[in-house]
């Protein structure tokens, strides 16, 4: 096994920990500040699979600013712990079953980094040997993102945008909470 | 077959953990959290099938062959960007239902809603 496979599997072993550790706790700062762990774990695992653009945007959005907006909805709702739950019965069938059959499924996959897999001989290498010469940049995950595909990165703003528009509106609406609106209905009957 | 497939499995394994957060926590930002999980492993499943075998990143230099497969990259790329997105929404959803009810358990707010009927039901009658 060389170091690559070494890191691989330690950084994926311990993503899995980290999950089974946020699945059991309840406080929810440490929940999130673990979420955040996993979020870092996650961008170390994308630079040992070369995919080192896809990295700096986990770190970035997925450890800093998703961490930043969980902390400042537990800091609107308060840290406030489950106090119930749901019978775990159904939900652990559901996900073993889920899991037997997806694990069945990757029997047929071709096997981890084997470069003659259907997915490296298609479209691909049209973009390594020619996005140089067409696009002139040598990183090719940005020629293919803002040049070639382009207008699906204006797609995809036009979603954030959209998603932004809709935070406004749901945290700028009125304060009036279901309490008053009660009260004032029972001022009303009498 | 160990390392051939770890990847895909720790990937599966990921995804099931989230999923089992969001149906079985009754905590509403915690279902959250389990969704981004869940959102995770799928681009670790990408990311591994991109992988190539003595490859480097892909980014054109002198003298390097192989490069790994951009295409997963930049699907991957939109998608945690889409994906931080969903999660704001969904937290300024449950912002507002916790000024709605006073509180983020799914049970609660369930047994708040059937209160609410049960008194209608009685004003009617």
């Amino acid at each position: 096994m060389d170091i690559n496979t070494i890191i691989d599997i330690s950084l994926l072993t311990l993503l899995a920990i980290t999950a089974v550790i946020l699945l059991r706790l309840h406080n929810l700062l440490a929940v999130v500040l673990l979420s955040g762990i996993y979020s870092l774990l996650t961008a170390g695992l994308f630079v040992s699979l070369d995919a080192v653009d896809v990295a700096f945007t986990e770190a970035a959005v997925g450890a800093g600013l998703t961490t930043v907006l969980l902390l400042g909805a537990i800091a609107v709702t308060g840290r406030e712990q489950s106090v119930t739950r749901h019978s775990r019965i159904l939900p652990i069938a559901v996900t073993t079953i889920t899991a037997a059959a997806l694990i069945y499924g990757t029997l047929d996959m071709p096997k981890f980094a084997d470069p003659n897999a259907p997915i490296h001989t298609h479209v691909a290498p049209r973009y390594i040997e020619k996005s140089g010469e067409e696009i002139g940049i040598p990183n090719i995950v940005t020629s293919v993102l803002a040049s070639y595909r382009g207008y699906d990165t204006l797609g995809e703003v036009t979603v954030v945008f959209t998603a932004a528009i809709g935070v406004m509106l749901l945290l700028s609406g009125s304060r009036k909470s279901k309490s008053q609106n009660v009260k004032k209905n029972v001022d009303k009957n009498e | 077959m160990f390392a051939d497939y770890y990847n895909y499995w720790v990937a599966i394994i990921l995804m099931m953990l989230g999923f089992y957060i969001v149906i079985s926590d009754a905590n509403l930002i915690k279902k959250i959290i389990g969704l981004t999980i869940f959102q995770t492993s799928v681009f670790i499943l990408f990311i591994s099938m991109g992988k190539v075998e003595g490859g480097t990143a892909p980014i054109l230099a002198d003298g390097i062959t192989t490069y790994s497969n951009p295409l997963p990259h930049v699907l991957i790329l939109t998608a945690i960007v889409v994906g931080v997105a969903t999660t704001a929404l969904g937290l300024a959803i449950i912002a507002r239902i916790h000024r709605e009810y006073g509180t983020i358990d799914e049970n609660i707010i369930h047994a708040q809603d059937e209160e609410e009927y049960e008194d209608d039901d009685e004003a009617a009658s």
